[in-house]
């Protein structure tokens, strides 16, 4: 299957096999995904126009860009392990709607879906991220987390700081088509990996199948522990299937490096620590997933990447940098303020409650992280945030003193991220003066 | 998950032992069941339309265990699962349905005149009466398996046939997606109007999928006649009414059935049956009759006695709590229905009920007085 869309397409015979003869330490460097074709799915008894799903009292992306044409064209397609589009969409077709957000409505089944339901998927991701065309754009990848600057903030205000991204296993499919020993073969190579990390990033890996009670109770109390999921938009696209087999997470002896197996993607890394220094959590977070990835390359495998569309996950809200850093910080007086939203909108950055999406904010405590995911690489998007961040705080401060907040432009904000780091550093949203425009 | 057909053979690529699940901490019927060996022999098997091992036991992998009641753990995709599986779902019927065998011959006896009396169960006791069954279409597949245009198919033939019902069973279809806010309220008011699945064990067989799409109630004016539209079946029927005159409620069910029944045939659709396992419907545990006659009925005193149990078993009876399956009872009153459903007809499954509950009374009343019931304890049935 010749393929512009990936970067090195990598061969493996029977993957089974290989890992059969002495699990992913000695695979191969040769990846081919058995080519059982790509022809039609199941039995078609009825046209297409029979099935086109109602999406009339629907709002999600899907269902703002499936059209009956669209559907028509893709609906007989499968991927080479058989992914179809019904099983694609079937989430946003259960779920029709959510009352903050806009949901995206599908997901992929493998990295393959990206370019066979592309006629579907490119209309949503340009809606979904801003505007971006897999088509005619690069995404920038960058994990040099010594280009950050001032990111470290406030203690009183800023409580705790998080860097989280996904990475997917190329050659296996994603949660919501993968087959159980597919599954297995994801955490085994991932354990694998995880077990060669060292000094700080050095850990152990928790199984959930035979988890402890006492550890648990432990993983509770760290807030590590992930459970099986129950938002509907996660179930119904088939990624709760077979729980808790193959699930598990891992974190180092600090526990500030985490990573989540097989919940939602293969694996959610997630670097975090109370406190306020977002630079040091951004530098374990680019360390830690360079050496994960050095650590399986050793081994024959790599993650789903290509430089359209970055990292490949399995919701599309996630591709690019698949990135999320924030913080919870204590801003009481903005968060009475009536434009703080317009503010957040205009920082690209959004809030949610500190229990995280689908929660309301406690006592004036916000998660604030950033909005885009694709388009625009990790350094930028986090060093969105540290400058929103900071000039939050700036205005809480000043709200506190009593003084009005200043506020710039949308316009203004946007030509400043994209300048260089000289003219960010010539006008820092925290100074006194201001820059009008 | 309905895959597409050349998904099962990819997965065929890998080893028994990896795609296996763990069922070590599984108790359901299909774990019990389920081997490795019996896995690998039958895991490159599909039905006609595509339907494959891993859909059949998927809800059973899912869901371990149910507190109070052995699960069956899979479930069938069409008529063609029960043959094409029958390594699998032999053994799980045998052991569901009280030995029954591959060899065995199901009796279907829907004439209401072969039921004994079943007229006189005390209304100061017996507060409803309710039988119901399911059916499916012959010629479509069953709700974990089928496609959004089958479903729509399949309700279109539903309301064809339905509302061209007359007498006392002239009556209406609501489809789910365009119900108003008025008629859903009347509806829930009635007790008729059934809500999506929440419960995983049939949200993770795929039933609940692109919902309300295709799904439905029809009823007649009288309010006593009610069936439901792609739900967990192609059709439940459902025939119910204040009081204990089953007789009269059994009555109507066959009649409508019969009915019901004559115009799919002569559509061209008749409904999924065979001799082995009478009607096909997608949970093996409602083969045979699908039937389940019972009553809501107030016991507060025998329900609390020592042997209450095992006089229901010996009856060949099942107690539930008055919101139906996985609910507690309420006041004393309790759901008491017949367990089996394959291996007898619908007429003997019914009288089961009448005789049953009618000894119950008894018993409650002889207790109201002070007396003991060891007498009335009846040998196994």
């Amino acid at each position: 299957m010749a393929s512009s869309f990936s970067r090195i397409l990598t061969t493996r015979q029977k993957i089974g096999l290989l890992s059969a003869l002495g699990g992913s330490a000695t695979a191969g460097f040769l990846l081919h995904r058995e080519h059982v074709g790509a022809g039609a799915p199941v039995r078609r008894s009825y046209p297409a126009s029979a099935e086109y799903p109602d999406l009339r009292k629907h709002n999600n992306c899907m269902a703002s860009h499936l059209t009956p044409a669209i559907y028509a064209k893709l609906v007989d397609k499968a991927t080479p392990n058989g992914y179809t589009l019904d099983l694609a969409i079937q989430t946003g077709v259960d779920n029709p709607g959510h009352p903050f957000i806009k949901t995206v409505g599908m997901v992929a089944g493998d990295e393959e879906s990206y370019e066979i339901f592309a006629d579907l998927l490119d209309p949503i991701i340009k809606e979904r991220h801003n505007g971006y065309n897999p088509n005619t754009m690069k995404h920038p990848t960058d994990l040099d987390s010594s280009k950050i600057h001032s990111g470290n903030f406030d203690p009183r205000y800023v409580l705790s700081s998080r860097v989280r991204t996904g990475r997917s296993i190329r050659g296996l499919s994603l949660p919501p088509a993968c087959t159980r020993a597919e599954r297995r073969e994801v955490e085994r190579v991932v354990v694998d990996a995880l077990a060669g990390l060292k000094d700080d990033l050095a850990g152990k890996y928790y199984s959930l199948t035979v988890m402890t009670d006492a550890e648990q109770q432990q993983l509770i109390d760290d807030h590590f522990l992930f459970d099986k999921p129950v938002s509907p938009l996660l179930t119904c696209s088939g990624m709760a299937r077979d729980w808790p087999d193959a699930r598990g997470i891992w974190h180092n002896n600090e526990k500030t490096f985490l990573v989540w197996v097989n919940e939602e993607d293969h694996t959610r890394v997630i670097s975090m620590e109370k406190g306020g220094n977002m630079k040091r959590v951004f530098e374990r977070f680019c360390n830690g997933l360079k050496e994960v990835e050095r650590l399986i390359q050793e081994r024959g495998w790599e993650f789903m990447w290509n430089e359209k569309l970055g990292y490949i996950l399995t919701c599309p809200s996630n591709l690019g940098t698949g990135l999320r850093a924030g913080v919870h910080v204590k801003l009481p007086l903005m968060s009475r303020d009536p434009r703080l939203s317009k503010i957040l909108d205009n920082l690209r950055l959004q809030k949610r409650g500190t229990g995280g999406v689908d929660t309301a904010a406690v006592g004036g405590t916000y998660d604030i992280s950033n909005l885009d995911r694709l388009g625009l690489s990790e350094v930028q998007l986090v060093q969105t945030v540290i400058d929103g961040v900071n000039y939050l705080i700036e205005c809480e401060k000043r709200l506190e003193k009593g003084q009005d907040i200043k506020v710039y432009s949308k316009r203004w904000l946007l030509r400043r991220r994209n300048n260089s780091s000289a003219l960010r550093d010539k006008h820092s949203l925290s100074e006194p003066e201001r820059r009008g425009g | 998950m309905p895959f597409g057909n050349t998904h099962n053979n990819f997965k065929l690529n890998y080893k028994v032992e990896d795609e296996f699940p763990d069922l070590s901490k599984h108790n359901n019927h299909m774990a019990k069941v389920l081997t490795k060996e019996m896995y690998g022999k039958i895991r490159d098997r599909q039905t006609p339309s595509g339907y494959t091992l891993d859909d059949v036991i998927q809800t059973g992998v899912d869901n371990p265990g149910h507190p109070f009641i052995m699960t069956v753990g899979c479930v069938a995709g069409d008529e063609e699962s029960y043959e094409v599986f029958k390594d699998l779902l032999d053994p799980i019927i045998s052991d569901r349905h009280g030995g029954y065998k591959p060899t065995d011959k199901h009796v279907t006896d829907l004439n209401f005149e072969n039921l004994k009396g079943g007229d006189d169960l005390d209304p100061a006791y017996v507060l409803s009466s309710r039988v119901r069954t399911g059916r499916s279409i012959k010629g479509f597949t069953l709700p974990p398996h089928n496609s959004r245009g089958e479903r729509r198919g399949i309700e279109k033939l539903s309301v064809e046939a339905l509302t061209s019902l007359d007498g006392e069973f002239k009556g209406k279809y609501y489809p789910l997606k365009s119900m108003t806010d008025a008629e859903q309220d009347q509806l829930i008011n009635d007790h008729f109007l059934f809500d999506k699945p929440v419960s995983p064990l049939l949200t993770c067989a795929g039933m609940a999928r692109d919902w309300p799409d295709g799904r439905g109630i029809m009823h007649n004016d009288n309010k006593t006649f009610l069936v439901w539209v792609n739900e967990e079946d192609h059709l439940r029927v459902i025939s119910m009414q204040q009081g204990g005159n089953m007789r009269e409620v059994f009555k109507r069910f066959c009649v409508g059935l019969q009915k019901i029944e004559e115009i799919f045939k002569k559509h061209g659709h008749g409904f999924m049956w065979n001799e082995h396992l009478g009607y096909i419907l997608t949970c093996p545990s409602n083969l045979g009759t699908g039937l389940r006659g019972g009553v809501h009925v107030k016991l507060p005193k025998l329900s609390v006695h020592a042997k209450f149990d095992e006089i229901l078993s010996r009856l060949r009876l099942q107690k539930r709590g008055t919101g139906g399956v996985d609910t507690a009872s309420v006041g004393g009153v309790f759901d008491i229905s017949n367990a089996d459903r394959l291996g007898s007809s619908e007429v003997a499954q019914v009288q089961l009920v009448v005789d049953g509950v009618k000894l119950m009374v008894e018993m409650e009343k002889k207790l109201e007085k002070g007396e003991a019931i060891d007498s009335m304890i009846p040998a196994q049935k």
